[in-house]
């Protein structure tokens, strides 16, 4: 299976480096959501795998050649900054962009025409693209990343602005596309988007790769969390169980911290909850993207929701 | 995709959006109104200053013939018109058909005028009143006229001019001005059409998913290749038009203008100014992101462009030998400007030309190489103007 991979990546704009040692690979088939804060190094990273921009040191790499221009052409690229003529039709516009990544004057027009239809914006293909809402513009985008049938997809930020019935449409587009084999790789800060659609998930920060892997691998704790609803922690009954921390607990909800993953603990957990009150509810508790992503940038972002981490259970 | 192809692709597109685009359409229109209203209102302007109308009457209708060819010898046209009588000469001069009526006889023939006689013809007529007389004095001594006049027209005056300044004529120095002007503007419109072009890639970030599939000198080669075909149909059309009316209402039926090598240089000097400029302002458009910030990153090319304009149509159509004339007609940027007013006025030798040619043609190759080093390094760094000195040196 051929894989786009990126490896060892370094790039700096003068002082600041915007690539530290950057290392990632998408294999055909799966879809790579590409995580971090603004400016951590996602776009640098998509622009060097595009080619239009250069790398300090390491190397892109498609099926272990090195990417070359006629790679390139295969690539599906949707820029950060969303780029369109103004005041070229729809149609034209991804016909053109279509005939130059090597379709034919025929396939290019078959392309748009599907393309079109599946993005809902078959009505507007005479339109001048300046004349369509942002939200149809980006459709027109897209399109435009489709249409010549790339063997490999880097989208940046392909699902901002778009609208619920859009982003469906265009997680099926992406989901379709890697089920016939294409490497798919998109950054995104819809994180529940990026949970719900990827198999693995990449999270940099300042241009630095911190965790790469499977959405629930990374969810899998090495302290397991177990949420109780039941009796209130306040009573005591978390401190009988060797091992046990609270890690919050308000409104008959104790989320506890298990020093030891066995079943054991979970069952000495759970009677002796029992034996403070009735309880309605036991589950393992698995953190969302939302908080392995702040955990992972958690040094420097501090961001405003930080402090009220929300937490839910898988039952 | 080979090279050929992605080129082409690029070209089609500007050709197929800058064909349909109204300013394209509108500056086409009024150039074309422009050259052939001008011939029109030249020929009027030139029709009631040089057709000069004269009536004769049966008794002086003789002279009409005489009357033609003194009028030639001296560059005058004359159209003759055959009136009844000297009443309805005079009535005609009155009625302001004719400038001037010959009334009474073939040799003492007096001339009606409305208030006064036009000098040019006051000689004209002068000389054919002359001639009269002689020939009345040379039959009287037993002569024979015809015999005195072939000789009299023998008789011409030899100059030799040490220092002649070149000829010209006024067809000459109109064509001068439409050539200057008409290059000019031009070159002016289609160089910014690439500027523009080029910004609004940039400005519209369209230029990253372009050059994620293009090389950026084909961007540009295509870019300056499609605006060089628009502005050389733009170019042709109007010179064809301004040629066509030229010819149809004879304007340069007395020039000494040669008319199809004008034309022909007219548009080989506007590709190769057209390359050069567009090139540079390419290049240095390619620094700025904004439309607003063309104007002064273009503004030192611009300036190559509007000197040798105004210095070619103020002082080359009066002084075609003016040191300064010549030497802008050899320098690269200013020759597009210059040399066709050069050549329409036919002051210039063709080695002379080929000469300025080459020297132009010697700098493009220069010129492509550090444009598309300045543009592929510029181009997609959006955001502030970059700095010539960077584009050119980062690799």
């Amino acid at each position: 299976m051929p894989e786009l991979e990126l490896l060892h990546l370094d790039k700096s704009y003068g002082e600041v480096r915007a690539l530290r040692d950057l290392s990632l690979a998408v294999a055909s088939g799966e879809i790579v959501g590409f995580v971090g804060s603004n400016g951590a190094g996602k776009t640098t990273a998509m622009r060097i795998a595009l080619g239009v921009l250069a790398a300090d040191a390491g190397e892109v790499r498609w099926a272990g050649k090195p990417v070359d221009f006629d790679v390139r052409r295969r690539i599906g690229y949707m820029p950060e900054e969303r780029g369109l003529y103004p005041r070229m039709r729809v149609a034209q516009q991804l016909g053109y962009l279509a005939r130059l990544h090597g379709l034919s004057v025929g396939e290019a027009e078959r392309a748009v025409a599907r393309w079109t239809d599946i993005l809902g914006i078959s009505a507007r293909r005479d339109d001048e693209v300046q004349k369509l809402s942002l939200g149809n513009q980006q459709r027109v985008q897209l399109a435009a990343a489709l249409a010549y049938d790339p063997d490999i997809l880097v989208l940046d930020e392909p699902f901002s602005g778009l609208d619920p019935v859009a982003v469906d449409v265009m997680s099926a587009v992406l989901r379709e596309r890697a089920n016939a084999g294409v490497p798919v790789l998109f950054s995104s800060h819809q994180l529940d988007l990026v949970e719900r659609l990827c198999d693995r998930v990449a999270i940099i920060k300042e241009g630095a790769m911190v965790a790469v892997g499977a959405i629930e691998d990374l969810r899998t704790l090495d302290n397991p969390r177990w949420l109780v609803e039941g009796p209130p922690a306040a009573l005591g009954w978390p401190a009988q169980v060797p091992g046990a921390r609270v890690v919050n607990s308000a409104d008959g909800r104790t989320v506890v911290e298990m020093a030891d993953g066995s079943a054991s603990a979970e069952q000495s957990l759970l009677r002796a909850a029992l034996a403070a009150g009735p309880v309605r509810a036991f589950g393992a508790v698995r953190p969302h993207l939302v908080e392995l992503y702040r955990d992972a940038v958690a040094d420097s972002d501090n961001g405003p929701g930080r402090e009220t981490v929300s937490e839910d259970a898988h039952s | 995709m080979s090279t050929g192809e992605t080129i082409r692709l690029v070209a089609g597109r500007e050709i197929t959006t800058r064909i349909r685009s109204k300013a394209f359409l509108w500056t086409t229109g009024f150039l074309l109104a422009a050259v052939v209203i001008g011939g029109v209102v030249l020929n009027v302007a030139l029709g009631s200053s040089s057709a000069t109308r004269i009536a004769v009457t049966p008794q002086t209708a003789a002279l009409s013939q005489p009357l033609q060819d003194v009028a030639r010898a001296s560059d005058e046209k004359v159209h003759v018109v055959a009136v009844a009588d000297d009443g309805a000469a005079e009535s005609a001069v009155r009625g302001e058909d004719v400038d001037a009526a010959l009334v009474g006889g073939p040799t003492d023939f007096t001339v009606v005028v409305r208030s006064e006689l036009d000098p040019t013809l006051s000689a004209t007529l002068t000389v054919l009143r002359q001639q009269a007389a002689l020939d009345a004095a040379v039959t009287e001594l037993g002569g024979d006229p015809a015999k005195v006049s072939a000789q009299l027209a023998a008789a011409t005056l030899e100059v030799r001019a040490l220092a002649p300044s070149p000829k010209r004529d006024g067809g000459q120095i109109v064509a001068g001005y439409v050539a200057g002007i008409l290059l000019f503007i031009a070159l002016q419109t289609t160089a910014q059409l690439v500027s523009q072009g080029v910004v609004e890639e940039k400005s519209s970030r369209v230029v990253e998913l372009l050059l994620s599939t293009i090389r950026p000198w084909q961007l540009m080669a295509g870019k300056v290749l499609g605006i060089g075909i628009i502005g050389l149909l733009q170019v042709g059309v109007v010179v064809a038009a301004a040629a066509g009316t030229a010819l149809g209402l004879g304007l340069l039926d007395a020039s000494s203008i040669d008319l199809g090598s004008t034309v022909a240089w007219a548009l080989v000097w506007f590709v190769v100014g057209f390359v050069m400029f567009s090139l540079a302002l390419a290049a240095l458009a390619s620094l700025v992101s904004r439309q607003e910030d063309v104007a002064s990153v273009t503004a030192p090319v611009m300036v190559f462009m509007i000197i040798p304009y105004v210095i070619g149509v103020s002082i080359a159509p009066w002084d075609p030998t003016n040191p300064l004339v010549v030497v802008l007609s050899y320098v690269p940027f200013a020759a597009p400007m210059v040399m066709p007013i050069r050549i329409a006025l036919g002051t210039v030798e063709t080695w002379q030309v080929v000469a300025s040619l080459a020297l132009s043609l010697a700098l493009i190759p220069v010129l492509v190489w550090a444009a598309a080093r300045i543009y592929s390094n510029a181009v997609l760094r959006t955001g502030a103007r970059v700095r010539l000195r960077d584009a050119l040196h980062v690799g």
